[in-house]
């Protein structure tokens, strides 16, 4: 047994030896340490800075679509440069074969029109606002996913971060762990104990370090860790694998977050094929991976897609779009109620603010549909705890199975 | 202890010996770092930007023509031109900050850089990655933010990443001929360095401007390109530089944050950043990231307000600004409230062990693994510069992983005990001394003092 082991089985004998105390006055903890872990997993996926969510979800059956979109402009289904067929109104970009096939048997959904209540054009106020689950930009230092581990009691496992440090969407006062794979060679377990006590009474060192353990117990299970080499594709693909992984433990975490960037298209993004279709390629084939990774846990699997903003209607002047306001999400997975677009759809006439596609459903609806109808936190304490100020914002039904 | 801040937060990290050249005169050994603007040694065979850029454009030219022509083309040799480029200048960069005796002045390169940064990951700048930093912040140093921001703005790599090479006025010369002979093609504004001067470089993203501002902006600025290799150009030195082109320039006066600007041709855009530079707005902003950089994350207000007070009332002359944030109480009554980036960990820890790196290799190597990638933020703002942003249970193993590397790799003869004596003096706190002296090995020891909580602040 290697130490990562150890340290994990001591924690739980820990819990034992607790439980027997006299007077019995943490039993109500060792209980709720004890109870099996939901089965309920959600996945989170960031795409920093700012998809274009009328070339993910193309509506191409909009009058005004190929006259707005120009250059950038898909085919109807069927045509060489055509997109994948959803509906009458909305296709897929032709990138995303996988997530198709997944739509055809009623596992993944596209919720379109969507945006955060931020209305500026800011990456960075846009990604902060979308993480935090904000109202707008105020300064709210912790995200709505680590607020949710707060209400979501039946989730023991906790939740990682699939990435170097961890993103504004987990931080906050529930620990939450970090994962990337690595390169260098194993420190020893002496070393590890020594420095130990050197974080303990330290404690922002002391909260990193034991998170990394506890993860590290997981990843270490699986003899040939892929490294992460090479850019976009390979490298999201292999994020997708280790989340599987995770997510498949029997003692892991069942909230994952992650995030995959170069999404700003301001030039020369293309249409069928160039830059902004490999990276659709890219994130269809990393989707795919988590599909297949997760096995039979597919099926109590919700996987969210989001970003912060959508882009503008029209092409600029560099065959490429600029920052916009209303766009796309994918949620996809086994416990999803898929096959459908779901909109509120405001077409193309209007525009808002004369350039992008008027938002009519809140992201937050979207969250709070994830949080209360898949993971089954209480519906009350999420509009509290979680999203305050979003009545406006209420649960979006119909996204899960029942 | 205020040599130890002096040395640490200021600079770069202590080299052997520096603490105690620096002990008793620390402000003086700051402040004296403020007019230091000669080029380090290091960086000086750095070939110039606009050399590197019609090399490349070059490259580019021969191979499309030998294509055309039906030849062989060898497919790697532009990606190895350019990475070539980008990994000289890396390790030069290094071994510039791992040898200065003016660490002070080199971190404020570095901070400066970086409030105008520019990403390694776009193609379009890879080779010249380091042309901001060198050519544009480095010589404005000791001169006023104004000149800075002009230089960069003007400056190709910031043309060039930002896309406004791509901006086409509307109703300029050339915008109307292409819309004429094609208007199925939109042609037209890109503004994609306007937001950003506005949101990153100066304002701040509530400094008070709206979309307007930007879209105006934008247009004041068309023009500003970078000179192609042509023969014209060559011969009137533009090639490769800043060029201001009126074909593509929009026309007219342009209102921005309510001021009309009616000059004509570049001297629009020239005033609008001058103006800019010397914004209240802008005075907050930079103080705030100054403060933030060198005092703590969360900079104490009364610090912000006389910084931002300070600029104003020098018309933003960077070394007065630099000075009163030297002569701050906030900032040395508060040792280690700032945890180390990537590159501060690494740079600090080759100062500590006196090690000039020689290979760019491991220097890669490093910032990839550790989440810092050389000169590769990944977006216009820059690496962040909070704890909150750069924690995280495995960015911390790396660490401790990394150490543990170097520990081992190092010659056995190190004494661990006077590393870290030289490198913290009295803020090396007992509980690590004496971890460092029970330690089973050297490396061991060495690992523990690197990965320590006291060395990855500063």
């Amino acid at each position: 047994m290697n130490y990562f082991d150890r340290r994990l089985l001591l924690k739980h004998l820990g819990a034992a030896a607790l439980g027997s105390t006299p007077l019995g006055l943490t039993v109500g903890r060792v209980a709720f340490a004890a109870a099996p872990s939901t089965e309920s997993r959600l996945v989170v996926v960031v795409l920093r800075g700012a998809v274009d969510g009328l070339a993910l979800a193309p509506p191409y059956g909009e009058p005004a679509y190929g006259a707005l979109r120009g250059q950038l402009a898909l085919g109807k289904p069927g045509a060489s440069n055509g997109v994948r067929k959803l509906d009458g109104l909305f296709g897929l970009h032709p990138s995303f074969e996988h997530v198709h096939a997944l739509y055809q048997r009623n596992e993944a959904l596209v919720v379109h029109a969507v945006a955060s209540p931020y209305r500026g054009r800011s990456h960075f106020d846009g990604q902060d606002v979308l993480e935090a689950g904000s109202v707008g930009v105020d300064g709210t230092r912790s995200g709505w996913l680590n607020r949710a581990l707060g209400v979501d009691t039946r989730n023991s496992g906790g939740a990682i971060a699939l990435a170097h440090t961890v993103p504004l969407m987990l931080r906050g006062e529930a620990s939450v762990s970090s994962y990337a794979p690595s390169r260098l060679p194993d420190t020893d377990e002496d070393t590890l104990r020594r420095l130990e006590k050197l974080y303990a009474d330290d404690e922002f060192f002391q909260a990193q370090f034991e998170q990394a353990l506890a993860a590290r117990a997981i990843a270490a299970r699986d003899k040939n860790e892929k490294k992460m080499r090479g850019g976009g594709a390979a490298a999201f693909k292999s994020v997708m694998e280790q989340t599987a992984r995770f997510l498949s433990a029997p003692d892991g975490p069942r909230i994952a977050m992650t995030e995959a960037d170069g999404w700003d298209t301001h030039a020369n993004q293309g249409a069928t094929a160039g830059n902004l279709a490999r990276r659709f390629a890219a994130l269809d084939a990393g989707l795919a991976t988590l599909r297949d990774g997760l096995g039979e846990h597919w099926d109590t699997t919700a996987v969210l897609v989001v970003t912060e903003f959508g882009r503008t209607v029209r092409v600029n002047g560099t065959g490429g779009t600029d920052h916009g306001t209303g766009g796309a999400a994918l949620l996809l997975g086994g416990a999803v109620a898929g096959g459908k677009v779901t909109a509120d759809w405001p077409g193309l006439n209007t525009l808002y603010e004369d350039r992008d596609l008027m938002p009519t459903t809140d992201l937050r609806s979207v969250f709070k549909a994830a949080l209360v109808e898949h993971l089954g936190l209480d519906e009350a304490r999420v509009a509290t705890q979680v999203f305050p100020h979003s009545r406006n914002a209420p649960v979006l039904p119909n996204l899960f199975k029942a | 202890m205020h040599a130890t801040i002096a040395v640490n937060r200021f600079g770069l990290g202590a080299r052997p010996g520096e603490l105690a050249s620096v002990s008793g005169r620390h402000e003086r050994w700051l402040l004296d770092q403020l007019d230091a603007v000669a080029l380090p040694k290091s960086l000086s065979k750095i070939a110039p930007s606009s050399e590197v850029l019609v090399d490349v454009a070059r490259l580019r030219r021969r191979k499309r023509e030998m294509r055309l022509a039906g030849e062989k083309v060898d497919q790697k040799d532009l990606g190895k031109l350019i990475s070539g480029h980008y990994r000289e200048l890396v390790l030069a960069r290094a071994q510039t900050a791992t040898t200065t005796d003016t660490p002070f002045a080199e971190r404020l390169v570095r901070f400066w850089a970086n409030h105008f940064a520019i990403s390694a990951d776009k193609r379009e700048v890879r080779a010249i990655a380091g042309a901001i930093e060198n050519e544009a912040v480095r010589p404005h140093l000791a001169g006023s933010f104004s000149d800075m921001l002009l230089a960069v703005e003007q400056h190709p790599a910031m043309l060039l990443y930002l896309d406004n090479i791509r901006s086409i006025g509307p109703t300029s010369q050339r915008g109307l001929r292409a819309k004429k002979r094609r208007p199925e093609r939109r042609i037209g504004l890109n503004e994609n360095l306007a937001r950003e001067i506005l949101e990153l470089h100066t304002l701040g993203v509530r400094g008070g401007y709206d979309q307007s501002d930007v879209t105006s902006f934008a247009r004041v600025i068309t023009g500003w390109t970078v000179g192609r290799d042509t023969d014209a150009n060559t011969k009137n030195g533009s090639a490769g530089r800043f060029r201001f082109d009126k074909a593509l320039h929009e026309p007219g006066a342009q209102r921005v944050l309510g001021k009309r600007y009616a000059q004509d041709g570049v001297d629009q855009g020239e005033a609008v950043l001058r103006d800019l530079a010397v914004h209240p707005s802008t005075a907050q902003h930079l103080a705030t990231k100054l403060a933030r950089h060198f005092v703590a994350d969360e900079p104490p207000q009364p610090l912000v307000a006389r910084l931002a007070r300070v600029f104003l009332d020098t018309g933003g002359d960077l070394p007065s600004l630099h000075a009163a944030l030297v002569r701050a109480p906030e900032a040395w009554t508060t040792p280690h409230a700032k945890y180390k980036t990537p590159d501060d960990y690494l740079i600090s820890t080759m100062r500590a062990f006196d090690f000039t790196p020689d290979r760019v290799g491991p220097i890669l190597m490093t910032l990839r693994v550790l989440g810092q990638p050389p000169l590769t933020p990944g977006s216009p703002a820059g690496w962040p510069d909070t704890a909150e942003q750069w924690r995280g249970g495995d960015a911390l193993f790396k660490r401790i992983e990394w150490a543990n590397d170097v520990a081992r790799r190092l010659p056995g003869r190190t004494n661990p005990q006077s590393v870290a004596d030289a490198a913290l003096g009295p803020l090396l706190r007992d509980e690590t001394r004496s971890a460092m002296q029970r330690a089973q090995s050297t490396a061991q020891s060495l690992t523990l003092f690197l990965a320590s909580p006291e060395f990855q602040r500063r």
